[in-house]
């Protein structure tokens, strides 16, 4: 949870959608605020918050959060049931 | 929102709209991601970490009375303060705050039908600004410990099998196949779920916008799992946050009498020497 950026104004450009990261599906919602961009990824299921980044353009905010989110998740076992 | 049960616990986004400059309405943000209220928030509104202000930092249990009061009263709170909770992840830690508000007796406590996500994609306001209140002196109740369920009680419920157990984690990690959510740390020596438990995801209760499902939807959802008010309900899921979400929507939108969240959860069930584990799928609900 890095690049933090304050701002007032209103959101916009709110979008989501969903891709998959080391076999887990991932959410990425995407919106701007103020002059920053903010991506989060969140596993779907349950939802908790993986990454977020907030920087200057949307592919840069994406990145990060993709690369943050793919670093966790490559850490998570699945064992045997 | 009018077939709920208790249609008063829940505001829409325009409702808040209206009510942003209300004295009698004080709006608290709760995220997963505590660090999303910086990035903009909504007008007026206060932040509470759950990592540090919704728990006992000492020993694991929910806030202590002493505790809440002095939250409350540095959040400009009184009893009749009508508290709106919002948050993100589809008010996933709004809820847990809700609970604990609760088990205190405070009165007129309101989720954000929708949290933070709707409030985002619909681009209304938001604010850096820090706001303060004048601080109060709030008096909680004693704990109302019948919304609160501990690990004796949910043994019985085992034993007995007249209790309907709900597992609202994910479905892995209901089998067993992973002992945490993806990408977080691992918190218990051993997956599956307790014996008889059903396995109702916490997100299910939920639309795409983050709102609430309706009555008629939610009532199919956990009827279908034979979760359908003839006898006592306890939601579980890993810490007691995700189930506190559940009991919110049993008790106060299906309006089931007796519901409880062991908050115990799974990282207290699955680290027990000698208590009974389930692994793999549910069987099928008996008719």
């Amino acid at each position: 949870m890095t690049g933090e950026a304050t701002a007032s104004g209103r959101s916009e450009h709110f979008s989501e959608r969903q891709i998959e990261l080391n076999g887990w599906p991932v959410r990425l919602t995407s919106y701007r605020v103020g002059e920053k961009y903010v991506c989060q990824a969140d596993n779907i299921s349950p939802g908790a918050c993986l990454a977020r980044f907030s920087a200057a353009t949307a592919e840069e905010a994406e990145a990060q959060a993709i690369s943050k989110a793919r670093h966790l998740l490559g850490k998570t076992k699945r064992h045997d049931v | 929102m009018s077939q709920y049960a208790h249609p008063e616990v829940l505001v829409d986004t325009e409702w808040l709209v209206n009510h942003l400059n209300d004295k009698a309405v004080r709006i608290v943000e709760v995220d997963v991601d505590t660090g999303a209220y910086d990035l903009g928030h909504i007008p007026g509104a206060i932040a509470w970490a759950w990592t540090t202000q919704l728990c006992d930092t000492v020993q694991r249990d929910i806030l202590p009375k002493e505790q809440l009061e002095a939250l409350l009263s540095k959040s400009g709170v009184t009893r009749d303060t009508t508290i709106v909770l919002y948050g993100d992840s589809n008010n996933w830690f709004a809820a847990w705050a809700f609970w604990q508000l609760k088990i205190y007796g405070h009165k007129d406590v309101r989720l954000l039908n929708g949290g933070r996500k709707k409030w985002l994609a619909e681009g209304r306001e938001l604010t850096d600004q820090m706001p303060s209140y004048q601080p109060t002196n709030y008096k909680a109740e004693e704990p109302d410990l019948s919304l609160r369920a501990f690990l004796p009680q949910v043994l019985e419920a085992v034993k007995k099998g007249q209790t309907a157990l709900v597992d609202v984690r994910s479905p892995q990690e209901f089998t067993g196949e992973i002992l945490a959510p993806p990408g977080l740390p691992e918190t218990c020596q051993r997956g599956g779920h307790i014996p008889g438990a059903r396995s109702v995801p916490w997100g299910k209760a939920c639309n795409d916008d983050g709102t609430f499902k309706s009555f008629d939807e939610l009532k199919a959802l956990y009827g279908a799992e034979g979760i359908n008010g003839h006898g006592p309900v306890i939601s579980y899921c890993r810490i007691g946050e995700r189930s506190s979400h559940t009991w919110f929507v049993l008790k106060y939108l299906l309006g089931l009498q007796n519901v409880t969240n062991y908050d115990g959860s799974w990282t207290e069930w699955g680290n027990l020497v000698g208590v009974p584990v389930e692994r793999g799928a549910a069987k099928a609900v008996s008719a």
